[in-house]
């Protein structure tokens, strides 16, 4: 499964009802017995109309999922690894559904390439405990995509060798914020 | 209420992760490491979800309730709750690079880190080592805020908006 930045853009507009929840839930769900009971008093609904509006915000993709996200440094997963790879557009859209659904990919993208600079168009973001733990999800990955790897041929008269995959690992966090949506 | 307009938080500055890795990692109970591995797929939609959850882990409602208010106390859990789709909420964003200079380094992380519109930046070992995300309330912007960090870094931006993104099931166990 795929979502396209089309069919994003085409989304209907949130309704005053959705706005109003994602502003109450935002930071979170009240972590106690009846959490959407409290939502409902917020907004002046039943509890059951809100339970019909989270399911139907899940189903339309508003909300991925309610969940729970680590912190994944303190669960000791302290290595993270942007793999980039350069593949043939025709298979890209097939592979990288593939590839995200591997449990160690956080997130993962077709970008556009900028030539001769930057030959990339696919990018998954794996996540280990060690180094040697990104390096083999790496090298996972290029299991999956070996066929469909881009081999350019290098210009000599260029400064720099065209890779067809890379994984950058991040050395610093230099600013890290959070989005929400503004009252 | 204008539908589009985001504001920023900030967690935190600069931090080396190289420092940080071998402190920062916590003890967890069987409860707790139950509780993550669970909760990382999902909550229930139901009047009651952490007593489904409770039964799912053979333990009570309320130690549920009171373990995964610690965990997020303790920010083990970063968020709890519904993850929307930022999109949906009306927002553009990009991913964007520069290569920068070694010795002009920290300057241009200032002169980056200064836009309001910049969520993350990463440094990363590459020709490209500042990676950030450019989040803006609408598509022109973002092409403005591009050309602003150029004129004032002087470096051209590598500007790789998503074309795709595609479904992705992470799960860190512990």
């Amino acid at each position: 499964m795929s979502v396209t930045t089309q069919e994003k853009i085409t989304k209907d507009k949130l309704s005053e009802q959705e706005r109003q929840y994602i502003l109450l839930t935002q930071n979170g769900l009240p972590i106690i017995e009846e959490p959407y009971h409290a939502i409902a008093k917020q907004m002046n609904l039943s509890v059951e109309q809100v339970l019909t509006l989270t399911k139907s915000m899940q189903e339309r993709g508003i909300i991925r999922r309610i969940a729970a996200v680590p912190n994944h440094y303190k669960l000791g997963y302290q290595y993270n690894g942007m793999t980039v790879w350069d593949i043939d557009d025709e298979h890209a859209e097939k592979l990288g559904d593939v590839v995200g659904q591997l449990p160690f990919v956080s997130h993962c993208y077709l970008r556009p390439r900028f030539l001769p600079e930057w030959n990339y168009n696919l990018f998954a973001m794996v996540h280990g405990k060690t180094q040697e733990e990104i390096t083999k999800y790496r090298g996972q990955i290029k299991e999956l995509l070996k066929e469909i790897l881009v081999k350019r041929n290098n210009d000599s008269s260029q400064n720099f060798i065209t890779m067809s995959n890379d994984m950058l690992t991040s050395t610093a966090i230099l600013k890290k914020t959070g989005l929400r949506l503004k009252k | 209420m204008d539908s589009s307009q985001f504001k920023s938080q900030s967690i935190g500055n600069i931090n080396s992760l190289s420092k940080s890795r071998k402190c920062q990692t916590v003890e967890l109970s069987p409860l707790e490491k139950s509780l993550i591995n669970l909760l990382q797929h999902g909550l229930p939609v139901c009047e009651r979800p952490f007593a489904q959850i409770a039964e799912a882990v053979s333990s009570t409602e309320k130690a549920v309730i009171e373990c995964v208010n610690k965990l997020r106390r303790e920010k083990v859990l970063t968020r709890f709750g519904p993850m929307f789709d930022a999109a949906s909420l009306g927002g553009a964003f990009t991913l964007a690079a520069l290569a920068v200079p070694e010795e002009d380094f920290d300057l241009v992380t200032e002169q980056v880190n200064s836009f309001e519109q910049i969520a993350h930046n990463y440094r990363r070992d590459h020709d490209f080592n500042m990676w950030f995300v450019i989040a803006t309330e609408s598509a022109e912007e973002i092409e403005q805020i591009v050309q602003e960090i150029e004129i004032k870094t002087n470096l051209k931006v590598l500007n790789v908006p998503k074309l795709k993104e595609f479904y992705v099931n992470l799960y860190l166990p512990v």
